[in-house]
């Protein structure tokens, strides 16, 4: 394989526009083609004398993976070159800027580290729920979009639960970028969705602090040495990082896959949610944990196989979220305790499910000055204590339950919007009384018949019948919709 | 070319008739019948009638361990449901589909691809290919194919070479396509038509696309109640109708 293409020269209806970057294993081109409507990278291995054989495989690996993937977090996948011919990838040249420039401006603050992050465990979340791990997550690898949102470049190492692992037989050696690699990549293990969930509290560490965790390691020895060496408290570091962030990066770095965070969208859900985030000592030490602990590390250490997975899609499945919407005023005693039922079931089946519970109210009425200040502060703490007393009949823990009221007029959409933005995989909602949904359509009917003479009660009732059925249509998960046993 | 494989049909014609089905719907342009078209089920003359016809039209039929039994009587190495099914299958075929079994090769050959129904390493002795180590005899043996093709083992897996050579398996998910470039090595085991045994009732088989190098692995849902029935109904063991029941 050639060194370089040649600028203005044609590979497979891909013209050479301009080299934009070249790096240890890959150079990467700006070509135009047929229209896709964004703008386009071609990546070309270094194939010479020199090159590694494992540069191909990854190289074949990333052809692979990157083809199958979708969403919003990934490059778009537009073509590949047979590698027996000429070996290339085109995709869509991600716009924004890699998440390697925030690093030079570390220490961020913690709301910038929180927004930053929860955009990066998306992206993994998103990746994850197809089956994929990425396994060589660094700053160098996340480009953020000019609207915040993450994507994830660099497929290389990644593995895709639903094709044969070509570089799992390839290396005995841990293969990844040696600060962000996780303790189970060390031993070999390439199949644990929270190998990812690992090199992300590094990153958050990295962005938190300016610092990293277990430095540059560049021997075996050395990379093994975070097997049983804690990391310094990130406050200990940058005294300016606040507890509920520090619990949320040394969840992330826990040694034991299994003592992380099942899943990326709970990483997701504690950075866009910091008063949630329930702080141990985890979070509020500012000592290196002491010889007793390094001891009982090594001890694990030695002994350290990584956990036994299924597909990433089937763990992240085990740790979902769940809405539970819940009214906080004129409560249907009967419904509300068949919402925390239905509840009850759906969490009894899931490891590690955290719920959220979620109110939504109508906007505090304008009253002008501090007093309305002081109203809506008052009525969210009365909601907030009826939506706590609801739950305490489920005995949840309090980092395994969270509650929220949303002011908003519209509750559909409320819901629909919490769902969305934290990744909610199941939702749990009362039904209608069984007499509205009728008479919601008999106001609907009226309002077609004389638009102007819809009744308010109708119109009313109309609106509560319609929460329910418009979450349900336009969920992004399932839904269930529940009614109290009437005699 | 869309090449579409069948391995291990065992006289299960609904499961066969599902596959053959859905395999036209996926556009498949060639047909490729790994062997053991017969033994364990109920339908073996309206099945070897069936792949008959598709040989006639250029499908290529290789020779499976229980045809070759049912040929030659002889059910020595064979457990004891297994020999009652071939002596039962032998008293239902006339000449002429006798005949047919006869004419079946061992291995075909042809362009990048063998097609065998157990290890291509000596195919008479029908050699499960069931580990690695299996599956690097099977493919020094296949005289440089880069796809080697077979049955034998119901429980459909892939294996692929590393660049030491070392074959790797993989249990495919159903409905992927695999890129399976040619500078690597691949054994298909494509899992049983007539007799599933991971589990799962729904008949197996496989798409291998030589022009654009994927491989799909498909599961069919069919009616093995209908099949069961017929093996009940046909007097043969028992266990042979609970196995395709449970698909194991």
């Amino acid at each position: 394989m050639a060194e370089a293409l040649q600028i203005g020269a044609t590979l497979d209806g891909f013209r050479i526009e301009a080299q934009v970057h070249s790096g240890g294993m890959a150079v990467l081109y700006r070509v135009s083609g047929p229209p896709t409507g964004f703008p386009l990278l071609m990546k070309v291995p270094r194939l010479g004398h020199g090159e590694p054989a494992s540069s191909l495989i990854s190289f074949e690996v990333e052809q692979m993976v990157l083809e199958a993937l979708e969403g919003r977090h990934v490059p778009r996948f537009v073509a590949k070159g047979d590698l027996a011919k000429v070996p290339y990838l085109v995709m869509e040249q991600v716009e924004g800027q890699s998440l390697h420039e925030w690093v030079a401006r570390a220490p961020l603050p913690a709301e910038e580290v929180a927004r930053l992050g929860a955009a990066v465990a998306d992206a993994l979340h998103s990746l994850h729920l197809q089956d994929a791990i990425h396994l060589d997550l660094k700053p160098a690898n996340v480009m953020i979009r000019p609207d915040g949102e993450a994507v994830l470049v660099d497929f290389g190492l990644a593995h895709h639960g639903q094709f044969p692992d070509l570089l799992a037989e390839e290396y005995r050696r841990p293969i990844g970028s040696a600060p962000y690699i996780s303790p189970e990549q060390i031993a070999g293990g390439r199949s644990d969705p929270r190998s990812d969930l690992f090199s992300l509290g590094v990153v958050l560490y990295e962005l938190a602090t300016g610092e990293l965790p277990f430095g540059r390691p560049t021997s075996e020895g050395g990379l093994r040495a975070r097997l049983w060496h804690a990391p310094q408290p990130p406050r200990a570091v940058a005294p300016g990082v606040p507890e509920w962030l520090q619990e949320v990066i040394l969840h992330c770095l826990e040694v034991d896959a299994r003592d992380r965070y099942p899943s990326a969208s709970q990483v997701a859900f504690d950075l866009a949610h910091p008063d949630h985030v329930a702080v141990g000592d985890r979070g509020r030490g500012l000592r290196k944990p002491g010889r007793l602990s390094v001891l009982r590390r090594w001890v694990r250490a030695v002994g350290y196989e990584p956990p036994e997975v299924p597909r990433a899609s089937a763990a992240v499945a085990r740790a979902s979220i769940v809405l539970a919407a819940v009214a906080s005023t004129h409560a249907d005693p009967a419904q509300a305790d068949a919402i925390r039922e239905a509840v009850r079931r759906i969490l009894a089946t899931g490891e590690h499910t955290r719920l959220a519970v979620v109110s939504v109210v109508r906007p505090t009425p304008e009253l002008g000055g501090s007093t309305r200040e002081e109203t809506a502060s008052r009525q969210r703490i009365r909601h907030l204590v009826a939506l706590r007393h609801w739950a305490e009949p489920l005995h949840l823990s309090a980092g395994q339950v969270a509650f929220h009221v949303v002011e908003s007029a519209e509750p559909a959409e409320a819901l629909l919007a919490y769902a969305r933005a934290n990744h909610v995989d199941h939702i749990v909602i009362g039904a209608p009384p069984r007499d509205v949904a009728l008479r919601g359509m008999l106001g609907a009917v009226s309002t077609r018949v004389a638009p102007d003479a819809a009744p308010e009660p109708l119109s009313f009732f109309r609106l509560l019948g319609t929460v329910s059925t418009k979450v349900a249509a336009e969920a992004p998960c399932t839904v269930t919709v529940v009614r109290a046993r009437t005699s | 070319m869309r090449v579409a494989l069948f391995a291990d049909i065992h006289s299960n014609l609904d499961a066969l008739t599902a596959c053959l089905a859905e395999a036209e719907a996926h556009g498949a342009e060639r047909y490729a019948f790994l062997g053991d078209l017969v033994g364990y089920g109920a339908e073996p003359a309206a099945v070897i009638d069936l792949v008959a016809g598709y040989a006639a039209r250029g499908a290529i039929v290789v020779r499976g361990n229980h045809d070759e039994a049912v040929l030659a009587g002889d059910t020595a190495s064979m457990r004891d449901v297994a020999a009652a099914a071939v002596d039962w299958t032998r008293g239902r075929l006339d000449a002429r589909r006798l005949a047919f079994l006869e004419g079946l090769p061992l291995t075909v050959r042809e362009g990048e691809a063998l097609y065998v129904h157990a290890s291509a390493e000596e195919p008479e002795q029908w050699t499960y290919v069931s580990d690695e180590y299996m599956a690097a005899r099977s493919l020094a043996a296949s005289h440089g194919a880069r796809y080697v093709l077979c049955g034998h083992v119901h429980e459909p897996t892939l294996f692929y070479t590393s660049a030491a050579e070392r074959p790797v398996p993989f249990t495919p998910v159903p409905g992927r396509a695999i890129p399976v470039p040619s500078h690597r090595r691949w054994l298909v085991v494509v899992g049983s038509v007539g007799q599933p045994r991971d589990h799962d009732t729904a008949a197996c088989w496989a798409m291998l696309d030589l022009a654009r190098h994927t491989l799909t692995f498909h599961r069919v849902p069919y009616d093995w109640r209908a099949a069961a029935a017929k093996i009940r109904a046909a007097g043969l063991p028992e266990y042979l109708a609970a196995r395709i029941e449970r698909g194991e």
